[in-house]
């Protein structure tokens, strides 16, 4: 090995290690400064309590589980459908200059910042709803909306790659056997495609935990349980944004325990997506 | 065209008149007159790019889906040009099955391999797919190594074995014709020789056109023989007779490996 490719060869192991020992010490951090409040509220009152309001000393958190799992999953129901309809329609129906066009307009969306994805939520989508089926508009289905709309890009792109990734001896199989488009689709390309659009979902799934900005601003932020998609919420990413710009001691350290929270979640969730992948 | 029609064989079941076909302004077929009888192998012979892949595919209007292709002539089936915009693609595609050059093994179970034609002609009884799969897979000889493992995967086959699956998906919706494009050239010797004796016994049944570039397997495997060059057809007639006594001195040169 020439002097040259040792020196490269050290220099991308140290970048590599220096990755992952920055994530290491992140989870390291949230553990430490987060575990104390799980030892005093208790795990069970914590993670099970249904009132949150730090003021009188209460640490529920489960309104937040409950409103991230109510935005998370109405967020894949509005962008999934949608992102996979929208590949769907790019590679298999579009003339290839119309995908040529649309493809990169798309993938813009992703650079588009969430505040802006809010602010058109706040001023457009939560005045409809509250106008048109009621409530406050602050709402589940706010969120939902908003959110379904700023998964499309990765929805789009990834499910795209794999539908463009299916051979072309496969359609042209199906068409030989007296198939139209639709049927070439629905009973080859998307069974082809599908471990590639199961892993479009599971992205698309992790930005919508994770997405924080734009939820804040619609959501309504009511530390209560939601029970119609009408309601407002707030998640467990909202949480933690709203109140650690001035919470102390105790509050504090449940914030960071929220954060424990998430971070468990979100492993459960990749976890499970990427067995369901594999029993398939 | 000479005397192919009715001697080996059974009345023609399609037959080129005429037939051009142009790739935007390059003309890959100049006029194609051709028979091709019921229960008989028709052999399409000739050096790479002469056109054999286009004219297959143009029996069953798999050409259709290139952009920038024009036709003009008629190839007759049915008693009807196929060209003709009255044609049902799903109906033909259904009686002219097709076999590729690499076997088009879906990414589904063998049931569905096979199943997934029938289902395109709008059959969705359960009992009468498991018939409809299990006929299929006996007319290619694969039931007895498969019955057990209908649901598997049909990645999991052999090469030949594939090959042999895309056939029994061909004939599942009763076709009258079946086209193979050089069906054997993924095989080896082996499983090569066990498609030959499969062709031989669709024979019986069916009007068969394959396309290859082995010469020993047109002489042994055929009845016809038709020997295309740069879009025209230079010979067509007995296979042994194209292959001892060639009337046309391009054929002489082809089949005695002098022409490549
Ligand atoms: N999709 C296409 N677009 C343009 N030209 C094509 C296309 N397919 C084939 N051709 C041309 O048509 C001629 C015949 O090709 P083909 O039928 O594949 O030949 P063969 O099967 O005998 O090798 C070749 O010159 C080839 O380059
Ligand atoms: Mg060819």
């Amino acid at each position: 090995m020439s002097r040259k490719e040792k020196f490269a060869e050290i220099a991308l192991t140290v970048v590599g290690l220096t990755s992952v020992a920055v994530l290491a010490l992140i989870i390291f951090f949230i553990f430490k400064e987060g575990s104390p409040a799980l030892a005093h509220v208790g795990l069970g009152r914590f993670v099970g309590g249904t009132r949150w309001s730090p003021g009188k000393g209460q640490f529920g958190i489960l309104p937040m589980i409950v409103g991230s799992f109510f935005v998370t999953f109405g967020a894949l129901l509005t962008g999934v459908p949608l992102g996979l309809g929208c590949a769907l329609y790019l590679s298999e129906f579009a003339p290839r200059k119309t995908a040529a066009v649309l493809k990169p307009l798309v993938e813009i969306l992703a650079g588009i910042p969430s505040v802006v994805f809010g602010f058109i939520g706040l001023t457009v989508i939560v005045p409809l709803i509250r106008d048109h089926l009621g409530g406050p508009g602050f709402s589940v289905l706010a969120s939902a909306i908003v959110l379904g709309v700023m998964i499309l890009p990765t929805m789009v792109s990834i499910s795209y790659d794999a539908l463009r990734a299916v051979p072309q001896v496969y359609r042209e199989g199906m068409l030989a056997v007296g198939a139209n488009q639709w049927q070439t689709v629905t009973s080859v390309v998307l069974p082809a495609a599908r471990p590639g659009i199961l892993a479009a979902g599971i992205l698309s799934m992790g930005r919508a935990v994770g997405e924080t900005m734009a939820v804040i601003m619609v959501a309504g932020n009511a530390t209560i349980i939601p029970v119609s998609f009408l309601d407002p919420v707030r998640t467990l990413t909202s949480n933690i944004a709203l109140e650690m710009g001035y919470a102390t001691g105790l509050h504090r350290q449940a914030l960071f325990a929220t954060g424990i929270v998430l971070f468990v979640i979100i492993g459960a969730l990749n976890i499970l997506a990427r067995a369901f992948i594999r029993s398939r | 065209m000479r005397d192919v029609a009715g001697e080996a064989g059974g009345a023609v079941k399609v037959e080129a008149k005429g037939f051009r076909l142009y790739y935007g302004e390059f003309q890959a077929l100049k006029g194609l007159d051709a028979a091709f009888p019921d229960k008989s192998i028709t052999a399409i012979i000739g050096p790479s790019g002469c056109g054999k892949s286009t004219f297959l595919r143009s029996i069953n209007r798999m050409n259709d889906l290139i952009e920038g292709v024009r036709v003009a002539g008629e190839i007759v089936y049915g008693g009807k040009n196929i060209y003709d915009p009255s044609v049902d693609l799903t109906w033909l595609r259904s009686r002219i099955g097709m076999v590729f050059q690499r076997p088009v093994a879906f990414p589904l179970s063998i049931y569905d391999n096979v199943a997934c034609a029938p289902r395109v002609q709008g059959i969705t009884k359960k009992s009468e797919l498991d018939q409809i799969v299990e006929r299929s897979l006996k007319g290619v000889g694969l039931w007895d190594d498969v019955k057990d493992d209908l649901r598997k995967p049909a990645g999991g086959l052999s090469l030949g074995n594939q090959q042999k699956l895309c056939i029994a998906r061909a004939i599942s919706t009763n076709p009258d014709v079946i086209l193979l494009d050089e069906p054997a050239s993924a095989l080896d010797p082996m499983a090569t020789l066990r498609l030959e004796d499969l062709m031989w016994e669709l024979r019986e049944n069916y009007c068969l056109v394959i396309v290859t570039h082995n010469m020993q397997q047109a002489s042994r495997a055929s009845d016809y023989t038709m020997f295309m060059l740069d879009g025209e057809i230079v010979e067509m007639g007995h296979t042994r007779q194209v292959f001892t006594n060639p009337r046309d001195p391009r054929t002489e040169r082809y089949v005695t490996g002098k022409l490549v």
